[in-house]
């Protein structure tokens, strides 16, 4: 690995101007069948978490719930880019990833109200859920500790010389955890080709980015081990999808990692119990009313007639239908059998 | 007065070794910091440098000559118009006291450049053999081979890696340096970068990439330069590599092995001397071994690095130069999880594991000649436990001991007596009597750190103790 690494490092893009002279491309030109397809992913997403966290209410989903309304856009538009093997890690704010990896909304749900139907029988939880069928590897409660896990996913691609790509999500908050800077150090050293993906959604928890970080552009956070980044809007698709385009052609043509700043914004508390006090509703109201990606798209495909308010209703019918079931099965399914709890500690 | 120039200590551990090579001749002029010498250890020839002025009077130890004990005068050196003919006279005969004696030291030799907090390999070269009793795990009549239990780490993880494609190694200085231990001397050659692979000094992030990549289903084999080190990674072995399986309803876990010498080496002090089979023991998900001899090392790291679940494999720096015999058979794979009788005996049960096998041994010597017939059973396996093998020994001689370095506060002998005492409370005639390490972080000076440690001497009092003698 050392050996490979000293090969291809020797000329690195990074070191040319600041963060590898990369510039964020433009805002993709989506197809009718992209814009379309976007919208009813974001959709899929925004529904469901909307009914999750009624079913929070409800108390059918227990203990922590971070729900990812706001953001849709950063995984709808990074899978565009995506082929198969491709894995994404990320932490707990997970299921926005899970349906965009296309895991089953009804497996998803009911892993959420800890039924055995879910993903994790029921033993995993919102916060640990993963499907190796479709390369989703969490899920992970600790902040910070899928960063270097998602390097790991990488170094078995570079292990194995295949051409996949590792999209590693981790938010403003969980950039400031040690493990992050080794894991961009080796990912760098040994040219691992992983995508770190931060989700700056402007609050770790609480704490506004300008109060817990020293460097508040995202994308320069490589600078220290020549991975270049760049800042993407991330309430826009369009953007997310070429600047996925960019980063997993870097990836696969052997460069190494790179760094791709999401500017987000989650409109609901940090999990379901925080009141988010920490920011002002208009501050919310402004970015629902201007920033929405979902709405953003819906304005485009009204504007160029891809779509009728009806059609656009009837895209809507079809998500509520399936959060609806899902939401049903969840509801409905039994917990797990009682063995279950001796199971999966050991193989 | 001449200047002795004694045979220099290399490492923390080590005892002994050889002189390869002079590279100066008698009557020659020394100046301070000339390499005068060539000493090889088991783990390196390094250059010894000389810090007096002077005429290399006499040579005393002949290049060449093997198993030099630590601090014995090699040569000697005339200073100031000495008569270089008479400087060597009446030297040599008597090795001076380890500790404490006025004479000059050779000047520590050159070693080469590594971080401050590492400590360099341990060298133990000719340590004790040990005789062991036959294994159930081996057939009759197989042929056994004196082996080191470093040799057979590393034959180990070379068998493996031969075996699977997937099996790699990954830690600090493992490639290029050969291993801080040694105990992956070779494989850089044999198996090349892609698959042995130098990490940099970052414990947290090489532990979350090795169980990210066996997730991805690799086999990675990281190596801690010690456990101390792997305080640093802790949440990656708790929280991602013991915890996965279980979180994801039994879809994906992390086949990975985490090795690496653990507890007291010597005069290490607190921050390098710790014994975490207790820590790791507490953790549903992770299975902890813990070898006593070369064999069960072989043998169990093969079995580790085959296992689908996230191995502990405790090794021991003391350890790593003691022999032992090994099978001599293509795939020696022993079971993780079953404890091994060193020794049949009716009078008493004595249960160790790791390098606290070292005391019992000592112990069981003085023991026959008490007249006290003690069995003697190496755990081999911390987690999950062979508590069926210990329970039918308590039943049998009605009495247990339990001898571990660690802290004696939730301990794993704590763990067994509770066990036993919840399933053979009326076999046993007497309260079972845990050995630890004593409740203080290990101190640096020699007698105190001698104090910190179980002794063979506190062996053979429980022993005296359980059976009323």
């Amino acid at each position: 690995m050392a050996t490979a690494a000293k090969k291809t490092s020797a000329k690195s893009k990074a070191d040319a101007k600041g963060q590898g002279g990369l510039v964020a491309p433009k805002p993709a030109d989506f197809t009718k069948e992209q814009e379309l397809a976007a919208y009813r992913d974001m959709l899929l997403i925004r529904r469901f978490e909307e009914k999750a966290g009624q079913l929070y209410g409800m108390g059918f989903i227990g203990g922590f719930c971070h729900l990812y309304i706001g953001q849709e856009a950063v995984v709808t538009g990074m899978k565009m880019a995506l082929i198969e093997g491709d894995q994404m890690i990320t932490a707990y704010r997970d299921h926005g990833h899970m349906l965009a990896m296309e895991m089953t909304p009804r497996g998803v749900m009911a892993e959420l109200t800890g039924r055995r139907g879910g993903y994790s029988k029921g033993k995993g939880g919102s916060m640990h859920m993963f499907s190796k069928e479709k390369n989703f590897y969490g899920g992970h409660g600790i902040v910070g500790a899928q960063v270097s896990l998602g390097t790991g996913l990488a170094f078995a691609n570079r292990y194995r010389e295949n051409k996949n790509v590792s999209l590693t999500y981790f938010g403003d908050g969980a950039a400031n955890q040690g493990q992050v800077y080794e894991s961009f150090n080796m990912a760098s050293l040994w040219k691992l080709p992983v995508i770190y993906i931060i989700e700056n959604n402007r609050y770790a928890m609480g704490t506004s980015v300008t109060r817990s970080s020293a460097e508040t552009d995202f994308s320069h956070r490589g600078a220290s081990f020549k991975i270049p980044g760049i800042q993407v809007d991330g309430m826009d698709v369009r953007a997310v999808k070429s600047a996925s385009d960019l980063a997993t052609d870097w990836c696969r043509s052997g460069n190494g990692p790179i760094i791709l700043e999401m500017q987000t914004y989650r409109y609901r508390g940090h999990s379901m119990s925080d009141p988010a006090k920490y920011r002002s509703k208009e501050e919310v109201q402004k970015m629902r009313s201007e920033h929405d990606p979902i709405e953003q798209v819906k304005a485009r495909v009204l504007d160029k007639k891809w779509a009728s308010e009806d059609d656009l209703k009837a895209i809507d019918k079809e998500v509520r239908d399936i959060v609806a079931d899902a939401a049903e099965f969840a509801q409905t399914d039994p917990e797990p059998d009682v063995s279950e709890l001796w199971t999966d500690i050991v193989l | 007065m001449p200047i002795e120039i004694l045979m220099p200590a290399l490492s923390p551990t080590m005892e002994e070794g050889n002189v390869s090579k002079w590279l100066k001749n008698e009557g020659d002029k020394i100046v301070a910091g000339d390499v005068i010498a060539e000493i090889e250890t088991d783990k390196a020839t390094m250059e010894v440098e000389a810090v007096d002025e002077g005429i290399l009077a006499k040579i005393l130890i002949a290049a060449g000559t093997e198993g030099v004990k630590v601090n014995t005068p090699i040569a000697v050196l005339a200073v100031d118009g000495e008569d270089v003919d008479k400087a060597g006279e009446g030297i040599g005969e008597e090795p001076p006291a380890k500790f404490g004696s006025d004479a000059p030291k050779a000047e520590a030799p050159k070693a080469e450049e590594k971080p401050a907090d590492k400590p360099a390999a341990a060298p133990v070269a000719a340590a004790p053999k040990a005789e062991i009793a036959a294994d159930p795990d081996i057939p009759a009549g197989t042929e056994m081979v004196s082996t080191t239990v470093r040799e057979a780490l590393r034959d180990a993880m070379a068998e493996e890696m031969r075996r699977d494609e997937n099996v790699f190694v990954m830690g600090e200085e493992v490639a290029e340096y050969q291993g801080a231990y040694k105990i992956t001397q070779g494989l850089l050659q044999e198996f090349g970068a892609r698959r042995v692979v130098d990490t940099p000094i970052t414990e947290h992030g090489f532990a979350g990439v090795g169980v990210g990549a066996a997730m991805a289903g690799l086999r990675p084999i990281v190596e801690f330069m010690t456990f101390n080190f792997a305080m640093q990674a802790i949440d990656q072995i708790i929280n991602s590599a013991a915890k996965t399986l279980y979180m994801s309803g039994g879809q994906m876990g992390a086949p990975i092995v985490f090795r690496g010498p653990n507890g007291a080496a010597a005069r290490v002090a607190a921050q390098h001397s710790q014994d975490y089979a207790a820590w790791y023991s507490h953790i549903p998900g992770l299975k902890v071994v813990q070898p006593y001899t070369a064999a069960d090392a072989k043998g169990l790291l093969k079995a580790a690095i085959r296992d689908p679940n996230p191995v502990i494999f405790l090794e021991n720096e003391i350890l790593y130069g003691h022999s032992f015999d090994v099978p001599k058979l293509d795939d020696f794979v022993l079971p993780i999880g079953k404890a091994r009788i060193h020794k049949k005996g009716k009078d008493v049960t004595i249960v160790s594991w790791g390098i606290g096998m070292t005391y019992v041994v000592k112990a069981e010597a003085e023991l026959a000649g008490l007249g006290i017939d003690a069995e003697i059973i190496d755990l081999r396996t911390i987690r999950p436990m062979d508590l069926d093998t210990v329970i039918a020994s308590v039943k049998k001689t009605n009495r247990l001991v339990v001898v571990e370095e660690g802290y004696p506060q939730s301990s794993v002998g704590d763990f067994i007596a509770n066990q036993v005492s919840q399933r053979a409370f009326d076999f046993l005639d007497a309260p079972v009597i845990t050995i630890a390490g004593k409740d203080v972080p290990m101190p640096y000076a020699a007698n105190l750190e001698k104090l910190a440690l179980p002794n063979v001497g506190e062996v053979v009092e429980a022993v005296k103790a359980v059976t009323y003698r």
